[in-house]
């Protein structure tokens, strides 16, 4: 052993000792070996306190060796590229990773938090339910103070720096656990000629091969494990993925599996992809993620230096760190013999084997005493001493009563325990794939059952323990998927190996008996994540919870990067001890995505800044932008809000364009409107379906304002229909309901009318719409050259021509959304951008105004035009709107039976309204809650749905949805405000700018 | 994430389609001839079943075709997708897209 590293073994290891590795944890620095994990690399440098709990601060040590890990999760790297909330276990070591506890403030030495164990007994289940409860405006400094002793870590703040990717992928058999039932698995399918994924948790395949003496065929299983991955590796349709766990299984065969590739040997840190997201749509899955070990449940078994044995042998046998000089094993099964015989072969103490079964154990009970090994059989460990590290162990006889006190009788120095309470298979994929879950009550764990998706549970994690029966178990498995495939079964033989004839059944010994009550006695951790105890559960099972899931909220037991992987099965044996029920009737939580903590970085992939999603810009953008127009973003689409001149804020700027409509001229790139040509010889009755008003009148030329409801007689969208032939019709949708307004006629065309034949086709982004509004717009496209007479008798307003303008073929529309003389220019897209620059050049001598959506929206309030999805929100009628003339009498319509319901026609219904502020100069927020009274309470009687300042008209005008309000005009309301007096309002009409309706006929 | 058999484009990730609600809701003939409470049944209530569905679905970011999927609502295993016929409320005569059965590809259990 080193100086540097004084607990690393000379000899043996899969570590690489000529390539040394620098890093740090909690600011100090260490060095491990290429190889290490950051949890085995500590152990070597003695670090043996790496966190506090999560509620109680009691001091940590590590626990495991893989996904199990419940306390060494650490904050990895700093800054931007900080990643808190990972467990030691799964961080391969690299030159230079820079490591912190992520719970213990300010130090895990020396923690203020800690004073919570203090106080122990009032922190018991529900203890922040019961008590920060009340009184309640108390909460918020409650909150402070947990959030800031509570959680995993920091979130990173700026940007993340490292880049993550998704991949999509199919194969027919997805294996995942790459040990020794998984590789026989895929080396099943792939020699049957089946597409193959094999995916590991861990940076070399083999799984418990690489921590364990076993041989294969007479050769080191290591090695066969090897020579297993290259044959794989070597097969045209096989990916191996090493580092990567599957952490969810979804419906119809869909699991995700996140790969980390920063660490691994092939990809430099910081550079290239950090993790990557692999989405699988896998035909047949084979779960072979092996099995969990248990820790064992007594006094203060949360000390550092309590240790599963596995993690020891494994620590030992892998890593070649020695993780204590004298050792208490405690068992209640055969399997941790091989942690004493690996201690005492690694030149370790055993002080004593305490097992808690009569009988001890089998043949690996007569090598462990053929060494000298003390084995206490019959006995329980019942407390262990020592505050940041253990420093001995107390021994009791037992005699199978869990809840009966117990004085100890023997008392054994030791500063490591290494305990085991049986294997727990992980059965997390199969039931998150919705399989059924069985309890064994010989080998005390829950097995896979039935599956509910194309999936085949093998090797540990199917309750096959020693490793002839799991490489035996991954053929089957393997040959399995491939007779569902289809595919002929190639033949493969099983290889020679151990099949653990002499081993002894587990007996079950849920709880070690202490000298006091479970209630008093030491604590009794089952949860150590999430400082849930014996008494906890106990707490939850008096108070009447006896649920499993309740008193999995209650306790939090499986909360947090656990999710049921250490603490799940004695939970529920302690549970059904103190309810006096046998296991099974108890019952599992259930298991949920995901497995192991899952990076935000790895879930979002390349979909961040610019890629976060689609922007849609239109023909003109380029324009707009030059122009240095501030964008609005209206859905994906990014629309111009205003044009600012030499300096101008929002408001300055739309004052100036709304006047430059109403006096002179204005023009607005208005391409995102949604468009739908509708053709067909049936297109008058389908449309007379859709819409409310009569389709069949209009000549060939006219416009028509048109509104659709839905069938609960809900106002949905609206626009402008044209009718372009006998049979072709040009609809407009507004911006937001082009796609859904197209889903919603085809749905009735294909489901409800197939009988109907018309043909729909959006044309949004094939045709841009300028819109030109103001007195002098004629003017301008005279200017321009047009080819077709545009005065009020030959083109009338709501009329349609096609026309040649400036030289280019568009459609001319006479309608106006302003209430000015007003013309929409539909042109091909390609040739938007030339028109938009000529109108831009031509409109110079009428001082005309581009104008923003911001402009768009006052001019429309001035007049009282409707924005659908602003003005309404699903639950207006055109009757709520004052719609009443566009509803044809004589024909029938979508949504038409319902504006006869009892609720549609109550008295009291919201409807939709102006308001002045009765100061002359308060522009009302949106969404603002208007009040009968000006006192306090008062029922609210509607609100506010749009709101400007009318710069036309000198004051502020609203829209709003007032309960009963056509009947209330000129009554006064109130606006709430807060922190402010209600304001005072006059309901009036929501047309507040030429009421008559003139200018825009002109 | 389903995986859904479009009748035309064969099988495609869930996040393709959108859905439809409950197939077989027949659009009254008359509304005006029903009474408030007929016409609530036809608006307001379905039938919301534990096992079997038939339901619309759309494949919008596809085909923009409508069809039938009868899915059960419990392992929301998809049994087969269907071209609508007639009116698309009864989807009884409608002719079956490929079910792969034996597979398991698109919906679970492949015996
Ligand atoms: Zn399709």
């Amino acid at each position: 052993m080193t100086a540097a590293q004084p607990n690393r073994l000379r000899q043996n290891g899969r570590i690489d000792r000529t390539r040394p590795l620098a890093f740090s944890f909690d600011g100090k620095a260490y060095e491990g070996f290429a190889g290490d994990t950051l949890a085995s690399a500590l152990i070597a440098n003695g670090v043996s306190l790496v966190g506090r709990s999560f509620k109680l601060r009691r001091p940590r040590g590590i626990v495991g060796s893989g996904a199990e890990e419940p306390n060494a999760i650490m904050q990895i790297g700093e800054g931007a590229a900080a990643q808190p909330n990972l467990p030691a276990t799964q961080v391969g070591l690299y030159d230079g990773l820079v490591a912190r506890s992520t719970r213990g403030w300010p130090g895990v030495r020396f923690d203020l938090g800690a004073i919570n164990d203090v106080f122990g007994r009032v922190l018991g289940a529900g203890f922040y339910y019961k008590t920060f409860m009340y009184p309640r405006s108390w909460w918020k400094h409650y909150e402070l103070a947990i959030r800031k002793s509570a959680g995993f870590g920091q979130a990173p703040e700026g940007p993340d720096p490292d880049r993550y990717e998704h991949m999509n992928a199919h194969c027919d058999v997805l294996v995942a656990g790459g040990g020794p039932a998984g590789l026989m698995a895929a080396l099943a399918a792939a020699k049957s000629g089946a597409r193959v994924m094999l995916a590991d948790e861990q940076d070399e395949f083999g799984g418990s091969l690489l921590a364990f003496a076993a041989s294969i065929d007479g050769a080191p299983a290591a090695e066969w494990a090897a020579a297993a991955a290259e044959e794989l590796r070597d097969m045209e349709d096989c990916v191996l993925l090493p580092s990567s766990t599957v952490f969810g299984y979804y419906d119809h065969n869909f699991l995700t599996i996140a790969e980390r590739c920063a660490g691994s040997p092939d990809s430099s840190v910081g550079g290239g992809v950090r993790e990557r997201l692999w989405r699988v749509r896998a035909r047949q899955v084979v779960l072979a993620q092996g099995s969990l070990e248990r820790p064992l449940v007594f006094c203060n078994n949360d000390r550092p230096g309590v240790m599963l044995a596995s993690a020891v042998s494994t620590y030992i046998k892998r890593y070649a760190v020695l993780p204590g000089r004298r050792a208490v094993v405690f068992t209640n099964n055969d399997s941790a013999y091989r942690a004493a015989l690996s201690l005492a072969g690694a030149g370790a103490e055993v002080a004593a084997i305490v097992d808690s079964r009569p009988g001890g154990a089998g043949d690996l009970g007569l090598r462990a005493q053929a060494l000298g090994i003390p084995v206490h059989a019959g006995h329980v460990v019942t407390d262990v001493a020592g505050r940041r590290r253990v420093t001995g162990a107390s021994i009791a006889p037992w005699n199978g009563e869990s809840w009966e006190n117990v004085e100890s009788t023997i008392r054994i120095d030791c500063d490591l325990v290494a305990v085991s309470g049986g294997w727990s298979p992980a059965v997390h994929l199969h039931s998150q794939a919705g399989g059924q879950l069985a309890w064994d009550d010989s080998q005390l764990c829950l097995l896979p059952a039935e599956a509910r998706q194309a999936n085949v549970s093998a090797g540990a994690g199917n309750g096959q323990w020693s490793l002839g029966e799991c490489l035996a178990d991954g053929l089957r498995a393997g040959a399995e998927t491939v007779s569902r495939l289809g595919l002929k079964t190639a033949a493969i033989r099983v290889p020679g190996a151990d099949a653990n004839a002499g081993e002894k059944l587990i007996e079950p010994m849920w709880r070690a008996p202490a000298a006091s009550d479970a209630d008093r006695c030491p604590r009794q951790f089952i949860d150590f994540q999430n400082d849930t105890t014996v008494a906890d559960i106990r707490l939850a099972a008096r108070e009447g919870y006896r649920n499993v899931e309740h008193v999995k909220r209650y306790t939090a037991l499986g909360f947090g990067t656990d999710q049921g992987k250490l603490g799940n099965i004695n939970g529920m044996a302690v549970l059904a001890d103190t309810l006096g029920k046998e296991i099974p009737e108890v019952g599992t939580t259930t298991f949920r995505p995901a497995y192991t903590p899952v990076s935000f970085g790895v879930c979002a992939g390349e979909s961040v800044g610019e890629l976060y999603d689609p922007v849609r810009t239109t023909a003109i953008h380029e324009w707009h932008v030059a122009a240095g127009a501030p964008m609005e973003l209206v859905g994906q689409w990014h629309r111009p809000w205003y044009f600012p001149r030499d300096g101008e804020d929002l408001d300055a700027a739309v004052a100036r364009e709304c006047l430059a409509v109403r006096n002179s001229l204005g023009v607005m790139d208005a391409s995102t409107l949604g468009k739908i040509d509708a053709r067909g010889p049936d297109v008058v009755e389908f449309l007379e379906r859709i819409y409310t008003h009569k389709v069949g009148g209009m000549q060939v030329g006219r416009c028509a304002y048109g509104i659709m409801l839905g069938e609960d007689g809900m106002l949905m969208d609206d626009g402008v229909m044209a009718r372009a032939g006998e049979q072709r019709f040009y609809l407009t949708t507004t911006t937001g309901g082009a796609a859904s307004v197209l889903s919603w006629m085809e749905k009735w065309l294909q489901t409800e009318w197939p009988e109907l034949e018309v043909y729909l086709t959006s044309l949004t982004d094939h045709y841009s719409t300028i819109a030109v509004a103001g007195p002098n717009s004629r003017g301008l496209l005279e200017k321009l050259g047009c080819d077709i007479p545009l005065d009020k008798e030959r083109f009338p307003f709501m009329t349609v021509k096609p026309a040649v303008l400036a030289g280019m073929d568009v459609t001319l529309f006479r309608v106006s959304f302003s209430g000015e003389l007003a013309f929409e220019i539909n042109i091909a897209s390609n040739h938007a951008l030339a028109m938009w620059r000529t109108i831009m050049e031509a409109g110079v001598e009428f001082e005309g105004a581009p104008y923003g959506t911001e402009t768009m929206h006052v001019l429309r309030a001035e007049k009282g035009f409707v924005i659908a999805g602003q003005d309404t929100d699903g639950s207006v009628t055109p009757v709520d709107l004052g719609m009443n003339w566009l509803l044809s009498r004589e024909k029938d319509f979508l949504g038409k039976r319902s504006l006869r319901r009892p609720d549609s026609l109550r008295k009291d219904r919201k409807q939709w309204v102006g308001l002045l502020s009765l100061d002359g100069r308060t522009v009302l927020g949106e969404g603002t809650q208007l009040v009968g009274e000006s006192g306090e309470p008062a029922a609210m009687c509607g609100h506010v749905t749009s709101s400007y300042f009318s710069t036309s008209l000198g004051h502020p005008i609203a829209l709003a949805l007032v309960a009963g309000g056509r009947g209330r005009n000129g009554e006064t309301i109130y606006a709430a405000r807060p922190g402010l007096e209600p304001l005072p309002v006059q309901i009036v009409s929501p047309v507040f700018y030429d009421r008559k309706g003139q200018r825009q006929h002109v | 994430m389903l995986l859904i058999e479009c009748p035309w484009c064969g099988p495609r990730a869930e996040t393709e389609f959108s859905y439809g609600g409950e197939a077989g809701i027949a659009r009254p003939a008359d509304p005006d001839a029903l009474s408030d409470a007929e016409w609530a049944d036809y608006l307001f209530y379905r039938s919301n079943p534990k096992g079997a569905h038939r339901e619309l679905w759309n494949h919008d970011h596809g085909c923009r075709r409508w069809f039938g999927v009868e899915r059960d609502t419990a392992t929301y295993r998809i049994e087969r997708s269907y071209v609508l016929s007639h009116t698309g409320s009864d989807a009884a005569t409608g002719s079956d897209a490929a079910t792969n059965a034996g597979t398991g590809y698109s919906s679970g259990n492949g015996d």
